[in-house]
C-alpha cells in the first residue's frame, strides 16, 4: 500500500461521507421495516433528525467515564473506517473495532443500574459470538487473495465470493449480531423491544447517545463495506459491488422481522456451531 | 451557530420520542396509547419512538390518576428527562382524578405532582387525540424554546377543550 497524498485525501473524504450514507442507510433499514410490517414509516431523513435532536437536548451524565467511553467508541469506529478507506490491514482494523465495542461494554459498566450492568454482559456475549467469526472471514480473505491488506483483496483475479461462499454466510450472521438485528438484538433495544429497557444505552442520553448513533452509522458503513470484499475483484463491475451491499442488507432486514429474539445462550450456540463450522469447512477447503 | 440551532430547533419537532407511564389507570388509556404505535395509525410516521427509557424521552405521556404510592415514581421518571421536555397527561384520570377522584388514596390529576403541558381529554382518550397531543406538546416546546410562550405550568397554549372545566375541588383524604 503506497502512502500517497491522494489516497489520504480520498479516504478523508469517504470518511466524511460515510455518517451520511450511515444514516441514510439506516432511514432506508427503517423504511424498509416497516414496509414489512405494513406500516408507511418515517422519513428518509428521521435518523438525522433524532441525531440532531439529541445533540440539542441536555446533558445529563452519570459520571466522566461514561462520556469518555462514547468519545473512545465514536473515534474507532472513525479510525476504523479510515484504515478501510486507506485500504489497510483488515486485522488492524478488527483490533481498532473490538476497542470501541469494549469501550461501549465499559461505559454500560461503569454506572450501577441493573439494566445497563445486564447489557454489558451481554454484549460481552455477543462479541464472544462475533468476534471469532469476524477473525476467521477475515483469515478466509486472507488465504484467498494472499494477504491481509484492503488493497491486495480488492484486486484478486475473481470475486472472493467464490472461492469463500460458506464464510459469507458466517459474514451474514456477524453483521446480525454487530447491527442489533433480531435474533441477536439482547444487548440493547433499537427497536421498541424494551426487556431490559435500553440495555448498554439506557444510562447514555442526549449529545452521548447522539455519538453512539453516529459511531453505529460508521460501523454500518465499515460492515457493508467488508461485504463488498466478497465482490470486488479485477473483472466485477461497481453496479455488481453496489447490487451485493444492496442485497446482503436487504436480507439483514428480512431476517429482522421474521425472526423472534432469543436467549444468549441460543445466540452462542448459533453462532459459535453454525458459523465456525462454515468457515472451517470453508477454510480447509480453501487449502485442500 | 445560527443555522445549526434552527436544524436542531426543527429536529426536535421532527422527533419526538416518548416513555408512557401508566399511572394507576384502568388499562383503558394504555391500550389507546398503544394503540397508536400499530400499523393503523403508525406514529413512526412522525418520528415518535416508545422508547421506554426516560433517559432518551422527549415526552412523557402518562395514564391514570396519581395515587400516593407512585407520585414519587412519577416524579422520579420526570427528573430523569433531560431538558427539553414536555408532559402530555392522557384521560379523564390524568386530567383530574376521573372516576377514581374520589378515592381515599388518590392524589389526582397529574398536574398534583409535575407541570402537565398538553391535556388530553376522553375517557379513553382517542389514539388520534393523543397524536394530536404529543404534536400541541411539542409545539409548546418549540415556543418555550424560542421565548415566546411562559413556563409550562402556565401555558395558555394548550387545548381549550382539553383543560378540566372546573378547578377540583382539593380532597383532602389523610
Ligand atoms: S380515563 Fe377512563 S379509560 Fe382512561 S384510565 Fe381513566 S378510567 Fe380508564
Amino acid at each position: 500500500m503506497e502512502l500517497s497524498i491522494f489516497t489520504i485525501l480520498i479516504a478523508l473524504v469517504l470518511l466524511l461521507l460515510s455518517p451520511l450514507a450511515g444514516g441514510f442507510i439506516t432511514g432506508v433499514d427503517r423504511r424498509l421495516t416497516a414496509w414489512l410490517q405494513s406500516r408507511y414509516g418515517p422519513p428518509l431523513v428521521q435518523p438525522f433528525y433524532d441525531v440532531l435532536k439529541l445533540l440539542g437536548k441536555a446533558p445529563m451524565i452519570v459520571n466522566s467515564w461514561q462520556v469518555l467511553c462514547a468519545y473512545i467508541y465514536l473515534v474507532s469506529a472513525v479510525v476504523a473506517l479510515f484504515i478501510f478507506f486507506m485500504q489497510g490491514d483488515l486485522l488492524l482494523i478488527f483490533f481498532v473495532v473490538t476497542v470501541g465495542a469494549v469501550a461501549q461494554v465499559v461505559g454500560a459498566m461503569t454506572v450501577n443500574s441493573p439494566f445497563g450492568q445486564t447489557g454489558a454482559q451481554r454484549e460481552l456475549l455477543q462479541m464472544l459470538a462475533y468476534e471469532p467469526l469476524l477473525v476467521m472471514v477475515f483469515v478466509g480473505m486472507a488465504k484467498a487473495a494472499g494477504s491481509f491488506n484492503v488493497s491486495d483483496i480488492m484486486n484478486v483475479e475473481e470475486p472472493l465470493l467464490f472461492s469463500l461462499p460458506l464464510l459469507f454466510i458466517a459474514m451474514v450472521i456477524v453483521m446480525l449480531i454487530k447491527l442489533r438485528k433480531s435474533p441477536f438484538d439482547i444487548s440493547s433495544s433499537g427497536h421498541a423491544h424494551q426487556e431490559i429497557v435500553s440495555g448498554v444505552h439506557t444510562d447514555y442520553s442526549g449529545p452521548q447517545l447522539a455519538l453512539l448513533e453516529i459511531g453505529h452509522w460508521l460501523e454500518v458503513v465499515l460492515l457493508l463495506g467488508i461485504t463488498a470484499l466478497f465482490w470486488t475483484s479485477q473483472t466485477t463491475t461497481f453496479i455488481g459491488v453496489i447490487l451485493i451491499i444492496v442485497e446482503t442488507y436487504f436480507v439483514e432486514i428480512l431476517i429482522d422481522n421474521i425472526s423472534a429474539r432469543m436467549t444468549w445462550k441460543w445466540m452462542l450456540r448459533t453462532s459459535l456451531c453454525t458459523g465456525m463450522v462454515l468457515a472451517l469447512v470453508n477454510i480447509f477447503w480453501l487449502y485442500y | 451557530m445560527g443555522l445549526l440551532n434552527n436544524l436542531i430547533n426543527k429536529s426536535r419537532l421532527k422527533s419526538p420520542w416518548v416513555v408512557h407511564y401508566d399511572c394507576g389507570s384502568c388499562n383503558g388509556c394504555d391500550i389507546e396509547v398503544l394503540a397508536c404505535l400499530t400499523p393503523v395509525y403508525d406514529l413512526e410516521r412522525f418520528g415518535i419512538v416508545n422508547v421506554g427509557n426516560p433517559k432518551h424521552a422527549d415526552v412523557l405521556l402518562v395514564t391514570g390518576t396519581v395515587n400516593k404510592r407512585n407520585k414519587a415514581v412519577l416524579k422520579n421518571i420526570y427528573d430523569q428527562m433531560p431538558e427539553p421536555k414536555a408532559v402530555v397527561a392522557i384521560g379523564t384520570c390524568g386530567m383530574s382524578g376521573g372516576m377514581f377522584r374520589e378515592c381515599y388514596n388518590v392524589v389526582g390529576g397529574v398536574d398534583k405532582v409535575i407541570p402537565v403541558d398538553v391535556y388530553v381529554p376522553g375517557c379513553p382518550a382517542k389514539p388520534e387525540a393523543i397524536i394530536d397531543g404529543v404534536v400541541k406538546a411539542l409545539e409548546l416546546v418549540k415556543a418555550k424554546l424560542e421565548g415566546k410562550a411562559p413556563q409550562s405550568d402556565a401555558a395558555p397554549a394548550e387545548p381549550a377543550e382539553g383543560k378540566p372545566e372546573e378547578p377540583k375541588p382539593e380532597i383532602d383524604a389523610a
